[in-house]
This record gives C-alpha cells, sequence and structure tokens, in this order.
C-alpha cells in the first residue's frame, strides 16, 4: 500500500444493527453463490470445451463404432427399435452430470487448499444452506452443459420427442443433485487435491461403466449376474434410467425413487461431514496456517 | 461487554495439543496483538474463533453470541481476513466482493454502493473491473480487508495479513486498521510474529506452543517480564525454557 489514505470518516464501515436473517437474504445468498459458480465456469473455457468433447467423442465415435456390434432390443421406455447413438445418449447426459458433478467436488478440494472455501464456511447463514447453494450451483453449470451437449447431438440427428427436452429437466436436476452430493460428500473425505485420481479410478469410471449408460442391464445380465447385481447397487443405474424415461415423457418410479432417496442420503452425510462439531473437517489440520 | 470473550479454549490434532486452556477477553474498539511464533497456535485459535473448526473445550463469544451455539449471530459480528490469499483469482475484484456480500444476505445496490465506498477506503478506486490475479501481494490484502469491513463487522481478525509484504505495503495496511479502530470504533484482533507491528499502547496477548503467557497492555507486559522493551519481552517470553504466565491486568 503506497500511503495509507483514508477519508477523515469512512462511509459505510459503522458496525450495524443487524436484523434476523429473511427468505430475501436467503435468495441473495443462493444467487451469490450460483453466480460465482456460473462466473467461474465461464472464465474456465477449456472446463466447458472438455466437458462438451468428452461426451461428443462417444457419441460421435464409439456409437458410430459399436452400432453394429451392440444392438438394442425394444425395451422401455423405447416403443420401436432405436439407433444405438438414441440409446446412450441419456447416458451420456448422465456422464456429463457425473463428471461435473465430482468436478464440483474436486473445486472444492481446491477452494479447501486455496483459502477460498474458508469464505462460504465463515458466512453466518447456516452451514446446510450453504452447501445445498453451492449444490444448486453445481448443479446450473452441469445442466447448461447437458443442453450445449443435447444441442449438438440434435444436430448429429440424434433427437428426443421435443417435449422431452423440456420434461427431462427435473430428471437431470434431481440425478445431477445427487451426484454433486455425491461428489461434496466425498470432497469432505480428501486432503489433498492429489488423492483426486483415486476418485476418477473408484468412483467416476466404475459409476458410470457399471451401468446402462452404454449398454441395457439386460446384456449385463447375460454376459455376468454379479455385474447385473452390482448395476443394480450402484445409484448412477437409476440416474441414467430416470433421464432416459425422462426424455420420452414417463416417470420411472423405482429410479425416482433410488435417485431422491441417495441425494437425501449424501447431502445428509455431506452436511455432517462438512458441519465442525460432528464432521471430518474438525478433524483434519488446518493447512492454511501455522498452527 | 466483550468484543471476544475466550474461555479455556483447549485444541487438539490427534494427540498434538495446539491449544491450552487459553483465556483472554477484547474490548470493543481496541487494537490487540496476537503474538506468537510460527506453531504457538494462533491460526488454529482463527480457525475456532471463525468457527471453521468447533470449539471442544472452553467457549468464545463474539459480543456476547457464543461462537459454537450462535454461531451465524456470532460470525454476522466478525470479519475476517486470513493467512492464506482467500480470493478468487479468476474472478475481478468486483465480483469477488459481490460475492462476499451475497454470503453476508447483502446485495443489489446495497453491495454496489458499500464496495464503491470500501474500495476508496483501501486506496484501490478505480479497480474494481481488474482480475484479482492482476494484482500485487498488498493490493489484494487491501481488498481482502475491504471484504472482511464489507458486512460492517464490530470486530476484526486478521491473521498474519501482512506475511509477505513489502515494508511500504505492511506499514500502510497496518496504518488503515488502526485508523478503522479509531475511526469506528471496530475491535481488531491482529496476529503476528512480527514484532515491529506492535506499538506502545496496544494490547497484546502472546502464545507460545498452544500456552498463553502473557497478556495485557504492552508496557505492562514488558514491566511484568522484566525486559527493557517489547521485543525482548517477546524473545523471553517464547522461549521454550520459558515458564510461568505473566498476569498482566489491563
Amino acid at each position: 500500500m503506497s500511503a495509507p489514505t483514508m477519508p477523515e470518516k469512512v462511509a459505510g464501515i459503522v458496525p450495524e444493527k443487524f436484523e434476523k436473517f429473511g427468505l430475501r437474504h436467503y435468495l441473495i445468498c443462493l444467487k451469490g453463490v450460483v453466480l460465482r459458480e456460473c462466473l467461474r465456469f465461464l472464465h474456465q473455457r477449456e472446463r466447458f470445451i472438455s466437458s462438451l468433447v468428452r461426451p461428443l467423442i462417444w457419441l460421435f465415435i464409439f456409437a458410430a463404432g459399436f452400432r453394429q456390434v451392440l444392438g438394442v432390443s425394444i425395451i422401455p421406455p423405447y416403443k420401436t427399435y432405436v439407433l444405438y447413438e438414441v440409446y446412450i445418449t441419456p447416458g451420456l447426459c448422465g456422464m456429463i452430470l457425473l463428471f461435473s458433478g465430482m468436478q464440483s467436488s474436486l473445486s472444492m478440494v481446491y477452494d479447501r487448499e486455496m483459502g477460498n472455501m474458508r469464505t462460504l464456511l465463515v458466512s453466518p447463514f447456516p452451514r446446510w444452506f450453504l452447501l445445498v447453494s453451492k449444490m444448486l450451483a453445481g448443479v446450473s453449470v452441469s445442466i447448461a452443459q447437458v443442453y450445449a451437449f443435447l444441442i449438438v447431438a440434435w444436430f448429429w440427428g440424434v433427437k428426443a420427442p421435443p417435449i422431452g427436452y423440456l420434461m427431462v429437466l427435473p430428471a437431470l436436476f434431481l440425478s445431477g443433485m445427487m451426484l454433486c452430493a455425491l461428489g461434496m460428500l466425498l470432497s469432505s473425505m480428501i486432503k489433498q487435491l492429489e488423492n483426486f485420481a483415486g476418485i476418477m479410478n473408484f468412483v467416476i469410471f466404475p459409476g458410470y461403466f457399471a451401468s446402462p449408460a452404454l449398454y441395457p442391464l439386460w446384456r449385463i445380465q447375460e454376459a455376468s449376474p454379479l455385474l447385473y447385481k452390482i448395476c443394480l447397487a450402484n445409484p448412477f443405474t437409476y440416474a441414467v434410467e430416470l433421464i432416459r424415461f425422462a426424455f420420452y415423457g414417463q416417470i420411472n418410479w423405482l429410479s425416482l425413487g433410488v435417485v431422491a432417496g441417495c441425494t437425501l442420503l449424501f447431502l445428509a452425510a455431506a452436511i455432517i461431514a462438512y458441519d465442525p462439531s460432528r464432521g471430518m473437517m474438525t478433524r483434519k489440520q488446518d493447512t492454511g496456517g501455522n498452527a | 461487554m466483550a468484543a471476544l470473550d475466550v474461555a479455556g479454549v483447549s485444541h487438539s490434532y490427534g494427540p498434538k495439543r495446539a491449544l491450552n486452556d487459553v483465556s483472554f477477553s477484547i474490548a470493543p474498539a481496541t487494537f490487540t496483538v496476537l503474538l506468537g511464533l510460527n506453531g504457538a497456535g494462533k491460526t488454529t485459535l482463527f480457525s475456532l474463533i471463525s468457527h471453521l473448526y468447533d470449539t471442544r473445550r472452553g467457549s468464545i463469544r463474539i459480543f456476547g453470541h457464543d461462537v459454537s451455539r450462535a454461531s451465524g449471530e456470532a460470525l454476522r459480528r466478525v470479519g475476517i481476513v486470513f493467512q492464506a490469499r482467500t480470493l478468487d483469482l479468476d474472478l475481478s475484484v468486483h465480483q469477488n466482493l459481490s460475492y462476499h456480500a451475497a454470503l453476508h444476505g447483502i446485495g443489489g445496490r446495497e453491495a454496489r454502493q458499500r464496495i464503491a465506498a470500501l474500495l476508496a477506503t483501501v486506496d484501490m478506486r478505480g479497480r474494481q473491473h481488474d482480475k484479482a490475479r492482476s494484482l500485487s501481494g498488498g493490493q489484494m490484502r487491501r481488498i481482502e480487508i475491504a471484504r472482511a469491513l464489507l458486512h460492517r463487522p464490530s470486530l476484526l481478525l486478521l491473521d498474519e495479513a501482512t506475511v509477505g509484504l513489502d515494508i511500504q505495503s505492511r506499514a500502510g495496511i497496518l496504518a488503515t486498521i488502526r485508523k478503522l479502530v479509531e475511526t469506528e470504533g471496530i475491535g481488531v484482533l491482529w496476529a503476528t510474529h512480527l514484532i515491529d507491528e506492535v506499538e506502545d499502547g496496544d494490547h497484546v496477548v502472546v502464545l507460545r506452543q498452544g500456552e498463553l503467557v502473557a497478556k495485557g497492555k504492552v508496557t505492562d507486559v514488558v514491566k511484568a517480564s522484566g525486559a527493557g522493551s517489547i521485543r525482548d519481552a517477546f524473545s523471553r517470553l517464547s522461549r521454550i525454557e520459558a515458564a510461568g504466565i505473566a498476569e498482566i491486568s489491563p
């Protein structure tokens, strides 16, 4: 600071009497957290491009190559034979949500290491509200990525019923919440950014491949009954099916129940994990200071 | 009512004790220096006061509000400048400050007005659209101070706020904070290991390896420790073999 220049009376610093937080204040906080996540996303163009390129490679290259090999019989919600590209599109939407959810947990680990997370955690709003806001922010960004992907897929000739693009929104939202909550829970367990590679190997890839994202469950059952059971125990399976049915204006109630239940479970666990009196945060050595 | 009341606080990381039965209080509108060498427990104490960690033994009250039981009310009254840089480097100065305002339920025109006023206060007027990444260390600190003041706290905590800055920046930041105590009546807890940041009129709290070894007015601490200056007193109090607590009444 070149000179300690101070106005005679500093405007706007007089300690004030605080009114109780109302709905308006909560909405301001939520908007602020969502806006920050969106701005960060916009500033990181590489993140946006890579999030779009990944599913497009699967759609353009993988699906084209495997179309002839992996036949898909008529299974609900489809009423006719569908192209393999059409079949994997809901799975690719799930893939975007999965990677984005994990990426948001990565950003939380980064924020915690760099100290940015503290600015969030020392806010006077309840910790659960801050974490839910952070999740909503992550889901908003994820959904924007999914729709960007769907637009490109539409031009590629992979089209869902027009109403499906609207009907899928709640399914994307709920699935995104589940995956963000899982990411948040994982972020509370990761001590250092370097440990995140483990998440890639132990959560993202197994979660994605042990699901009906790329091939129907009946095919998996034929190939390996054990893998089939693993798929049934995988929450991501239900997220993909929820999205798939929603594209055709249908609700898969089992998937809805599992995804909603897992969302609540992961969220509750994440809130406990980030609660300084009960969670894992308090057991960790502070990385940003002395002692 | 004390701006900050720390009573019998202990904290451990597993078997390692970081703070042991620390008690002191800070009156409103006073400048208190929390002195301690690296590893003395300053950052742990800050993490407890700001509720990043839960206070498991003892209690911490900010203007009467228990940090553990009424963390929201307590945190509304405190502004914090952490030792580590906490600005989002990808965002502009204004975006960083707006984000913090939102985290305190302040939005719209009110947030913009406060940001403009505070940027003038910390001598950063006209820099609101600069990316945080483009600022120098001293400028980042000034923005962090403006951010800590956005919600008009009555108590300001600064953890090693001048570490890594040049002499001029250090002096400027220190002068700005001291002026806030004088003109706005804000209580300040300034953690540092740099003894030249302490002035005779200040209050000090000295930590050594998690133990409180002295507290009170600088002149009283110097006198009680039998030293000729606060520098000598701090050297004596910080020695490993030093024993006993220099209890000084403010």
